[in-house]
């Protein structure tokens, strides 16, 4: 890392941004990382698009299980604790 | 036949009753439910499998070839489950234990389907895959004035996920996205962001390091969300 903070392009800043929202960014990094956001509204958008994407992929979680499966595994169940 | 009300009456046992008093380190509410699922509870066991079957179907898919076989592996891990419940130890969360047994399981149907091997051979090409996550067109060229930002800037979607997945095809191209992923990479993106595990978990249960890990979940991420991008252009 150069010790003089050089201005991050967007193809970095995108190549950076799992590790900035996974919280795993040196802080140097992230100061620079900051900054641009500051000043880039494309990468702002990116930004955001992104966490949507997070987002939406949190709400396909689903709690469901096929009839045949879970009559299935509650036979199974209930042999097992007998 | 249903007959949950002869379990809705029996009361769990404490800790101590299951076991579990030496085991400090499991958090109250995941040691209250192993002795529930020890003891018999059906309602507690349907919970946990309503929880993770989806999950777990999802990735064992990544080591099989076709639905059926991955539902057989993803039974096959239950009673794998119910069989180690009385001497599951607590050294890993239920939920990783679990997903370690799908794991095994998935590994040795895909071996005898001669089709995947182990993870690092999995993950192997998918670290080293050259290609960008992101569409190097995307940016400005090295003559421009200004090199490496945006050629073509992204546009606001203004849309919430839950606007995004009211529409059917939106959530159709989602998952379309995420099922021509790379399979360690489908893995990854499955626990960490659709299953909302810590980073920490992921690893654990699919034994790689955290870096490998979010290289896999940036590819991952980067690929759904230009379909997304891809969807909404067009729409």
């Amino acid at each position: 890392m150069a010790t003089q903070a050089q201005e991050l392009s967007c193809k970095e800043l995108v190549k950076l941004l799992t590790e900035y929202l996974e919280g795993t960014l040196p802080p140097a990094d992230t100061l620079r990382f900051d900054e641009h956001l500051a000043i880039c509204e494309g990468c702002r958008i990116y930004l955001e698009q992104m966490r949507t994407t997070i987002r939406t992929l949190g709400r396909l979680r689903e709690e469901f299980i096929p009839l045949q499966a879970k009559e299935d595994l509650l036979r199974v169940f209930r042999t097992w604790k007998a | 036949m249903n007959t949950p009300s002869q379990t809705a009456t029996t009361t769990a046992p404490s800790n101590q009753e299951a076991g579990l008093a030496s085991i400090p380190a499991i958090p109250a509410e995941e040691s209250a439910l192993i002795a529930r699922l020890r003891s018999g509870d059906e309602a507690a066991f349907v919970k946990l499998v309503g929880q993770h079957h989806k999950t777990l179907l999802r990735v064992a898919r990544t080591y099989v070839s076709d639905h059926a076989v991955a539902e057989e592996v993803v039974q096959e891990t239950w009673l794998g489950v119910l069989r180690g419940l009385e001497s599951f130890e607590g050294r890993c969360s239920l939920k990783t234990w679990i997903f370690q047994i799908l794991i095994n399981r998935a590994r040795t149907r895909g071996q005898r389907e001669a089709r995947t091997v182990t993870f690092s051979e999995l993950a192997g090409p998918e670290l080293e895959d050259a290609n960008p996550a992101v569409d190097p067109s995307r940016f400005a060229g090295p003559n421009s004035e200004y090199p490496d930002h945006w050629a073509t800037a992204p546009q606001q979607w203004d849309m919430t996920p839950e606007q995004l997945l009211l529409s059917g095809e939106c959530r159709t191209h989602i998952e379309d996205a995420i099922a021509v992923l790379p399979p360690a990479q489908r893995q990854v993106i499955t626990l960490r962001d659709i299953q909302g595990w810590n980073s920490e978990e992921v690893c654990n249960a699919l034994g790689i390091s955290e870096s490998n890990c979010r290289v896999l979940l940036h590819r991952a991420r980067s690929r759904v969300r230009q379909a997304m991008e891809n969807y909404l252009g067009a729409n």
